[in-house]
Formats: structure tokens, C-alpha cells, sequence
């Protein structure tokens, strides 16, 4: 069971980093007229956090894969 | 050329293909290769939960409120994440348990309680309705905007058309049909439907591609990318307001309790738990799945707010932002595209449709219909005949009822509302089963009691506070209780409940209904008691990853049923092919025979329940299985029950008891380790330092008086000399004993004659022995066969043995003797005195290492404490024994064996 619960692990501080990220006070600091790239902040930061918790999470349950066939 | 007739032909050739693609993904799955047992077309799967909600309604939303369209697709994100730990358990117990619906998983974890299970059936049949519903319209509204082509008329506007004229009647009668093809084909142990999940698969490709090219069009095509179409939405103060959140800090609030929400219901919704868990064809592709998915839905959400300002740039009035996207390539003059995206959100519509249908009839048949049969007396279906058809006839008249239903609402009621409002409003009421079913698999303590309350308090509050407003908005009732509070009381006004400000009226009905939902669970859980089979599930399902895989090892039922009964029984509702099979799958596993009589064993009965449950729904399988099985009073049977139920700890706590009794006796030898060997060193150094004074103090004698006569000089020397070789023979010793004791002694085996070392031994020990003026014997035999071993250890255990014996004399009279004996198979030797003997408790501890015979008197050990030891070690390891026996005061004697044949070859010593 140990590489699931480091994968377990990993996934839950992912969970927590978002958490964090798409929720007040942090999603509040780009809530500002301001634009990146024409784009405005608190769009371009949503959808910037969000692709980087998918990445995470495809990083996070693709390390520590099981060996193939070893049903469990 | 956009006519009625190229539209109708374009959305019925689709739905043509719809019918095609689940044809062939049956056909492969029945010839085994199957074409969804792949992550990619898995995760595609989940993404039904893409719905023309999200199609449509985002862009109207976003259009409305900037980034309020989104908590309801990073909730499932942050699903995700979790998903190893949540959804795998999930899966994993409604593989274990056959497990078809989400009021199927409930009810059986709860004691697999048809009231829990009629409870979930209900409240996901009265929340999904509507939102069935509002796919239809959504299909009815996209067809009617794109059939004014070039015109752009909103639906509002266009007058209720006939039944019998409405597209989407017909559309919904062809899911009705699909439904009942690919959703109802047979009675399946595991309840999967290939074809579906390959036909929503396919819509999930093909409203995505739909989205993504509206958008592109209109951000690259209206506008010239992004920063232009934001940049001219930033000189609107309409729309630049839009540009920071309306997410004021109050507001979080309620952003939070969406996200919250919309990470339940992922796993909630009906059609949703279909598709990750009941047709999930293998857990690993979770974790491909699980990234996958909230892609696609990043992927989908890309463009809404584009579309949303560029529709709001475009239009300045009149134009619903709800249908821009079909709007927008239409006012574009963009033919192609604008049918494209009707397909597009036609797939996204019939997707949920589909799904949500198939999810529902499981659960109408298996967790209402069933139950109710089952225990109407006059029915007596528990007795009749083959029943595997009228189960399906239930599940195909529940999937046309449902069907029918969703249309006569959005016909005649669903008019009133907008698309986004009754999505959420689904959504809560299926988020009700979340306290429940995450407190089950998490939670061993939450009881049936305290699910039904959670649920029903849930429900009706519900009802109550988003529901009854709703439906006073619509114009439809106006109740006293809606404006003047329930029994006039102002506070128990539905919306804002107990005056509960700042919150919209969705994020306030979450809040409130899952506090009290998950408050009566838990609080109600804790005061009432599980019965035996909820205590079993409950451990079943938390533990789930520790128990054994099949439940029949696990089995709960006590009682006995004939295997023919069984039988009979499974072939009602699975026929007898696949009953035969699956009853001799079980038989060859255990290898056991049935002969006409036979009784069937506790497993076999639980296997015969699970087996059902895969086809109706685990409180009906118990129901039909209770019908054949004769429970037993308490006896022998309920207490062999509860020894199975707690042979698992019983065994875990054995093993701990063992391991800690191991423990501890380790830990008392190495405590006796440690206190000899403190004993040792103390003993050696004392042994050292005796022979180092004699030399010591001799030296001085010899420093200070240098004219000593020349006899008594030499008398002293030879003092020196002969307490530097005890001292040498001392250490000496110690060496040898850590050397046998970590393996580094080297052996020379070889073919030696005992009687000769005898004699050497007695030589060289000879002058010990005319000190003492001890007579010595020896008495060997003529002839002795040689053994093989060691010479010089062998040499060694004489000669211990032989000053052993020396040192125990008596000052006079003293002899000792020396016998060799020829047995058939040994070589023995003794060695005897007439000394003062051992004490009887001290015979077999003498061997041991650093362990001494207290010389009585003198009080103080007569050696290092080793002698002994190596020479029952030498002995030992020419694979013979060495023993003492003895007489106080009257002599010991010493015997040791030696076999001719050679000793295995010694990996240690």
C-alpha cells in the first residue's frame, strides 16, 4: 500500500493547494482591473490556477504507478 | 440553405448515429473486444456531465455575472484530486457489491433498507425530472431559434406550439427508444451498458468540438483574439464591471458553497455515479480519468466568456444571452457552423437525457417498483415463475414514464424558467445524498436512522426553501407560508430562511439543507444503534480495502436454504445459462459437488445475493433470497455468525499477542544477556588483575631487593613466568570463545585417533597433576575406530576437561580417571574426580558461558567462566553432546560423545 498512500498524499495536498487557490483571500488579491496579455486578471489567474491543479494532478497519480497487472 | 427539413434530417441522421455507434460498441463488446475498456473513452464518459446547461446556460450565465458560471465546473476538479481516495473506494465497493445505483449503494450500506433505498429513488427521480426536462427544452428552444434562420426570434416570443408539432416530443420519444434498446437489453450481474457509455462518449467528442468552434469563430473571427474582444468589452461600463468578480467578500460565501456543491454532486447525480462507478470497467482508469476530465471541462470553459461579451458586444438588446451561442454564428450568417452547434448542443442535451434515464429506471425498478412487489401478499411474484423479463418490462415502463414525464413538464410548467436556475436546483436536491453516502464509506457508526433523517430533513427543506420560491417566482401558487413565513412567522420565511442575508437563493439552500442534513445524520447516528447487518455492511464498506475482495467470504447470512431453491430462484431472474454458469463458476472454485438434496452454505448464499443484487438492487435481492432461506433462531448458527464476524479481529489481536509475547521474551533474554555478560567482564577483569598483582608485586619484590639468594630469586621468576601464562591462557581463552561465537573459527577436520589425544592430554597436563600429587588412570581399549575432527580442539576439550578436574581435587587422595569408550556409533569419553562435586542445579548451567560453580567456601569463581563453554561448543560442533554428573563431595565426572560419521558441514562455529 505504500505507493498508494504517497499517491494519496500527494493528491490531498493538491486538493488543499487548490483549495486554496479558488477560494478568498488569495482568489480576492486578482480581483483587480487590471489585464495580463489583454486579458482580464482574475480571468487569466482562474484559468491559469486551474490548468496548473490538472497538471498537478496528472503528475501526482501518474508517479508511483503500480507495476501493470498487478490487480489488486 | 437552413430549411426545416435539412435541420430535422441533420438532428434525426444524428441521433441515427447515436443508435449506430451504440449498436457497434455492443456488438464489440459482445464478441469481447470491448471499445470503451479504455481511460481516454472513460474519462470522455464523465464528461455527461457537461449538459446543454453547460452548452447554453454558461454563456448566460457568465454573460450575466462574470465568473459565477464557474464554481460548478472546479468543484469537480477538486473532486478529482480526491478522486484516488474517494471515487476509488467507491468503486471499488460497488464492484465488491454489485452495486447499480446510487440509491442501490446507499440502502446497502445502511443495511441494505428499502426504505433508504425508496427514499434516494424518489428524491433523485423528483430532482432529476426537471432537470431532464430542461434538456428537452433546451432541444425544443435551439430548434426553434434556428429554424427563423436567417430571422433571430427568441423562444419567448415563438408561440407554444402543439405536442404533436414539437421537435422535441419526437426527440425525446427516440432517447425513450434508445434508452430501451441500449439500456434495457438484458438483466446483467454487473448492470453495464457498453453501447450507452460509447454513445455519451461520442457526444462528449462532439458537443466539445461544437464549442470550441463557435468560440474560435467569434474570438478570431468577430474579434481579432482575445485582448481585442476584451479590450472592446472594457469600454462597455456594462460589461467592465463584469471584469472584477461579483464576488464581494460576503460573496465568497457563497462562491465557496458552490464549489462544495458542485464537488458533490459529481459523484451524486444519478447519471453520474452511472458513469464513474457502475460502468467503470476497471479501476485504473481512474487514474488517467481523473486529469482527463477536468481538462475536457477546462477545454469547454475556455470560450464562454468570450462568447459571453461578444454576444453582449453584438446584440445590444433582445437576444436571451442563453442562446448566443447559436445566436452569434446565425447573426454571423454562418450556416454550417450554426448547425453544428445545434448538433452540438443537441448531443449535449440527449448525453444527460440518455444517461440520467437509464440511472433513473435502475433505481425506479430495482429500489421502488421491486420492493413494493415483493411484499404484496396477493402478487406472490416470490413464488412465480421466470421473472428476468418483467423486470425489464418494469425498467423499460419506468424509462417511457420518466421520459414522458420530463416532457410534460417542460411543456406544460418548465416554460417559467431559465436554464441555469433548474440545473442548480437538481443539484441540490441530489446533493442531499452526500452526508450519507460519503459518511457511510468513510464512517462506521452512521446508522440507517440517522441516513433517513439526514434525507428526509435534507429533502424537505428543500423543498421547502428553493422549490416552493421557485414556484411562487413562476407564478404558479402563491402560498401564505411562501411570503408571510410558515404559521405567519416572519423568520420561517423560505427564502431568506431565519433571515439569513447575502447569500443567493441556491448557495443559501445548500447551506442550509446540508447543515441540517449532515447535522441529523451524524447527531441521529450517534443516538440510536446499528442492527447486525448494518454493523456488517458498515464494516464492509469503510473497510473495504482490508476485507477479502468476494463477500461470500465475508458472509453474513446464517440459516439454510436448499441449493435448488437457490437455483430456481436465480434462474426467475437471470435464466438459466447464465444461472448454471455462474453456479458452477462457484462450484469449480470451492470444488464442491451438489447433489439433489444438498444444503447450500452461508457463502453460497451470499453469493446467490450478490449475484441478484447485480440485477435488482441489493434490498430486493435480500427480500427474494430471505423468501428461500430458512433463518435460524439463535443458536449455533448466530453464534458461528458472530464468531465469523469477529474472526478477523480476533485473529489480528492473536497475532499481536503473540508478537508482544515474543517481544517480551526476547527482551527478558536479552536482559539476562546483558546481566552475564556485566558478570563476565566484571569476572575476567577480577581474573586479570590477580595474575598482574602477582607479577607486579613480585617485580617490586625483585626491584627493591636486588641481593636476594639466588634460589629464592629464582623460586620468584618462575612465579612470573607462571602467572603471565595464566594470564596469556586467559586471554587466550576470551579470544577463542569470540571467535566461536562469531563464526570466525577455522576447522581442520580430519580422521584423528581419540586414544592418542588422550594420552598427550594426560602428558602435558602431568605436571599439573604431580603438584597436586593426584593420581591419574587412564583406560583406553586396544582398538579404536578414529573420528573425524579437529585435533588441536580436541587436544584443548582434554585438557579443560582434565584441569578442570584438577582444580576441584581435594588436597589428598585424589585421583582422577580417564575412560574411553567404543559404542556401535560413538566414540565416549569421561573424565571423573573424586573433587567436592557440583551442586545437582548447577550441572547443566556450568556449560553455559560466564557462568561458574561457586566453590562454597572460598566464595569466588574458580575460572574465567569460559572453559566449560568451549568445550560443549567444540564438542557440538563435531555433532556430538557433553554432560556432567556428580555427587557433593564425592567426585563429578565429565563425559563427552563423538560420532564416527563426519558432522555436516558447520556453517557457524
Amino acid at each position: 500500500m505504500t505507493p498508494d498512500r504517497l499517491k494519496n498524499r500527494r493528491l490531498a495536498g493538491v486538493f488543499l493547494l487548490g483549495w486554496v487557490l479558488f477560494n478568498y483571500p488569495v482568489l480576492s488579491l486578482f480581483n483587480r482591473h487590471t489585464t495580463l496579455l489583454g486579458i482580464p486578471l482574475i480571468y487569466a489567474y482562474v484559468f491559469g490556477a486551474w490548468a496548473l491543479v490538472i497538471v498537478l494532478i496528472m503528475l501526482g497519480a501518474r508517479f508511483s504507478r503500480r507495476p501493470p497487472g498487478q490487480g489488486r | 440553405m437552413l430549411t426545416t427539413g435539412t435541420i430535422l434530417l441533420v438532428a434525426f441522421g444524428y441521433m441515427g448515429l447515436l443508435f449506430a455507434v451504440a449498436h457497434l460498441a455492443d456488438r464489440r463488446a459482445a464478441q469481447g473486444r470491448s471499445i470503451i475498456s479504455n481511460p481516454y473513452i472513460y474519462a470522455l464518459s464523465l464528461a455527461v456531465y457537461c449538459t446543454a446547461w453547460t452548452f447554453y446556460g454558461s454563456v448566460g450565465r457568465a454573460a450575466a455575472g462574470g465568473l459565477a458560471f464557474l464554481p460548478t465546473y472546479i468543484g469537480p476538479t477538486l473532486l478529482c484530486t480526491l478522486g484516488w481516495v474517494v471515487l476509488r473506494k467507491i468503486v471499488r465497493i460497488s464492484k465488491v457489491h454489485r452495486i447499480t445505483s446510487i440509491a442501490d449503494f446507499i440502502a446497502s450500506r445502511y443495511g441494505k433498507s428499502s426504505t433508504l433505498g425508496s427514499m434516494v429513488a424518489i428524491i433523485a427521480v423528483l430532482g432529476i425530472i426537471p432537470y431532464i426536462a430542461l434538456q428537452l427544452k433546451a432541444i425544443s428552444m435551439s430548434f426553434n431559434i434556428i429554424n427563423h434562420y436567417p430571422l433571430i426570434v427568441m423562444p419567448r416570443y415563438v408561440a407554444n406550439v402543439p405536442v404533436i408539432e414539437d421537435t422535441a416530443f419526437y426527440v425525446a420519444l427516440l432517447l425513450a427508444l434508445f434508452a430501451i434498446l441500449f439500456g434495457t437489453r438484458h438483466l446483467d450481474a454487473t448492470e453495464r451498458h457498453e453501447g450507452v457509455v460509447a454513445a455519451i462518449a461520442f457526444e462528449s467528442i462532439i458537443k466539445l468540438l461544437a464549442f470550441l468552434c463557435v468560440g474560435v469563430v467569434v474570438t478570431y473571427g468577430m474579434f481579432q483574439g482575445f485582448g481585442d474582444l476584451f479590450a472592446k468589452a472594457s469600454a462597455l461600463p456594462r460589461l467592465q464591471e463584469l471584469f472584477i468578480s461579483d464576488i464581494r467578500t460576503g460573496q465568497y460565501f457563497g462562491w465557496l458553497l458552490e464549489i462544495i456543491l458542485s464537488m458533490l454532486v459529481l459523484v451524486c447525480l444519478p447519471r453520474q455515479f452511472q458513469v464513474i462507478i457502475v460502468e467503470n470497467v476497471n479501476e485504473d482508469h481512474l487514474q488517467k480519468a481523473m486529469w482527463l476530465f477536468p481538462l475536457y471541462l477546462l477545454a469547454i470553459n475556455v470560450f464562454v466568456l468570450p462568447i459571453a461579451f461578444g454576444g453582449s458586444l453584438y446584440f445590444t438588446a433582445g437576444v436571451d444571452a442563453d442562446t448566443f451561442v447559436l445566436t452569434l454564428p446565425m447573426a454571423m450568417r454562418h450556416e454550417a457552423l450554426a448547425l453544428i452547434v445545434f448538433i452540438g448542443g443537441m448531443s449535449a442535451a440527449t448525453g444527460m437525457v440518455i444517461m440520467a434515464t437509464v440511472a433513473l429506471s435502475t433505481m425506479i425498478c430495482n429500489d421502488l417498483v421491486m420492493p413494493v412487489l415483493l411484499r404484496l401478499p396477493f402478487v406472490r411474484i416470490a413464488r412465480s415463475g421466470e421473472l428476468s423479463s418483467m423486470v425489464l418490462n418494469i425498467r423499460r415502463g419506468s424509462i417511457a414514464l420518466v421520459l414522458l414525464s420530463a416532457y410534460a413538464y417542460y411543456h406544460f410548467i418548465g416554460e417559467a424558467y431559465a436554464l441555469v436556475s433548474i440545473g442548480l436546483i437538481s443539484f441540490v436536491a441530489v446533493a442531499q445524498f452526500a452526508p450519507a453516502m460519503l459518511g457511510g464509506i468513510f464512517w462506521k457508526h452512521g446508522t440507517c436512522t440517522g441516513a433517513i433523517s439526514g434525507l428526509a430533513a435534507g429533502f424537505a427543506l428543500w423543498a421547502y426553501t428553493l422549490v416552493l420560491p421557485s414556484l411562487v417566482e413562476a407564478g404558479l401558487i402563491t402560498p401564505e407560508a411562501a411570503t408571510r413565513g410558515l404559521l405567519g412567522v416572519a423568520a420561517l420565511r423560505p427564502f431568506p430562511l431565519f433571515g439569513l442575508e447575502g447569500l443567493d437563493p441556491i448557495a443559501h439552500a445548500v447551506f442550509w439543507t446540508l447543515l441540517v442534513n449532515a447535522g441529523l445524520y451524524v447527531g441521529v447516528s450517534l443516538f440510536s444503534r446499528q442492527n447486525a447487518l448494518e454493523h456488517t455492511q458498515a464494516a464492509l464498506f469503510v473497510d473495504v480495502f482490508t476485507y477479502p475482495a468476494k463477500p461470500e467470504d465475508s458472509s453474513i447470512w446464517r440459516g439454510t436454504a436448499f441449493v435448488t431453491d437457490l437455483r430456481s430462484l436465480l434462474e426467475r431472474f437471470l435464466g438459466t445459462q447464465r444461472t448454471t454458469e455462474a453456479l458452477n463458476a462457484f462450484a469449480d472454485k470451492r470444488k464442491i459437488r451438489w447433489g439433489p438434496l444438498s444444503t447450500a452454505n452461508p457463502a453460497l448464499v451470499t453469493y446467490a445475493e450478490t449475484l441478484l443484487a447485480g440485477a435488482i438492487g441489493s434490498a430486493s435481492a435480500r427480500v427474494m433470497v430471505a423468501s428461500v432461506v430458512k433463518e435460524e433462531p439463535l443458536g449455533l448458527g448466530e453464534v458461528m455468525n458472530i464468531l465469523d464476524e469477529t474472526r478477523q479481529v480476533i485473529a489480528y489481536s492473536r497475532e499481536l499477542e503473540r508478537a508482544h509475547s515474543e517481544l517480551k521474551s526476547a527482551n527478558l533474554r536479552l536482559k539476562e544477556l546483558d546481566r552475564l555478560k556485566d558478570e563476565f567482564i566484571s569476572t575476567v577483569t577480577h581474573e586479570l588483575r590477580t595474575p598482574l598483582t602477582a607479577v607486579r608485586s613480585i617485580a617490586e619484590i625483585l626491584h627493591a631487593n636486588p641481593r636476594l639468594p639466588q634460589d629464592q630469586h629464582r623460586n620468584l621468576t618462575a612465579l612470573v613466568v607462571k602467572e603471565s601464562e595464566r594470564l596469556t591462557r586467559l586471554i587466550n581463552q576470551v579470544l577463542d570463545f569470540q571467535k566461536m561465537e562469531t563464526g570466525k573459527m577455522e576447522w581442520q577436520m580430519l580422521p584423528v585417533d581419540m586414544r592418542e589425544i588422550c594420552r598427550e592430554a594426560l602428558a602435558s597436563v602431568r605436571q599439573l597433576l604431580d603438584e597436586k600429587r593426584i593420581q591419574a588412570n587412564l583406560d583406553v581399549p586396544d582398538h579404536a575406530p578414529p573420528v573425524f575432527g579437529d585435533r588441536d580442539r580436541l587436544m584443548q576439550v582434554m585438557i579443560n576437561l582434565l584441569s578442570n578436574a584438577v582444580k576441584f581435587c581435594k588436597d589428598v587422595g585424589s585421583r582422577v580417571d580417564v575412560h574411553l569408550n567404543v559404542l556401535p556409533d560413538r566414540l565416549e569419553v569421561a573424565v571423573a574426580d573424586n573433587g567436592v562435586g557440583i551442586r545437582a542445579e548447577d550441572l547443566e548451567v556450568i556449560f553455559e558461558e560466564f557462568r561458574q560453580s561457586w566453590q562454597g567456601s572460598r566464595g569466588r569463581p574458580a575460572g574465567s567462566g569460559l572453559g566449560l563453554a568451549i568445550t560443549r561448543r567444540i564438542v557440538e560442533v563435531h555433532g556430538g553432546r557433553i554432560w556432567a554428573e556428580s555427587r557433593l563431595g564425592l567426585g563429578s565426572t565429565f563425559t563427552f560423545t563423538l560420532p564416527f560419521k563426519a558432522p555436516p558441514v558447520q556453517e557457524k562455529y
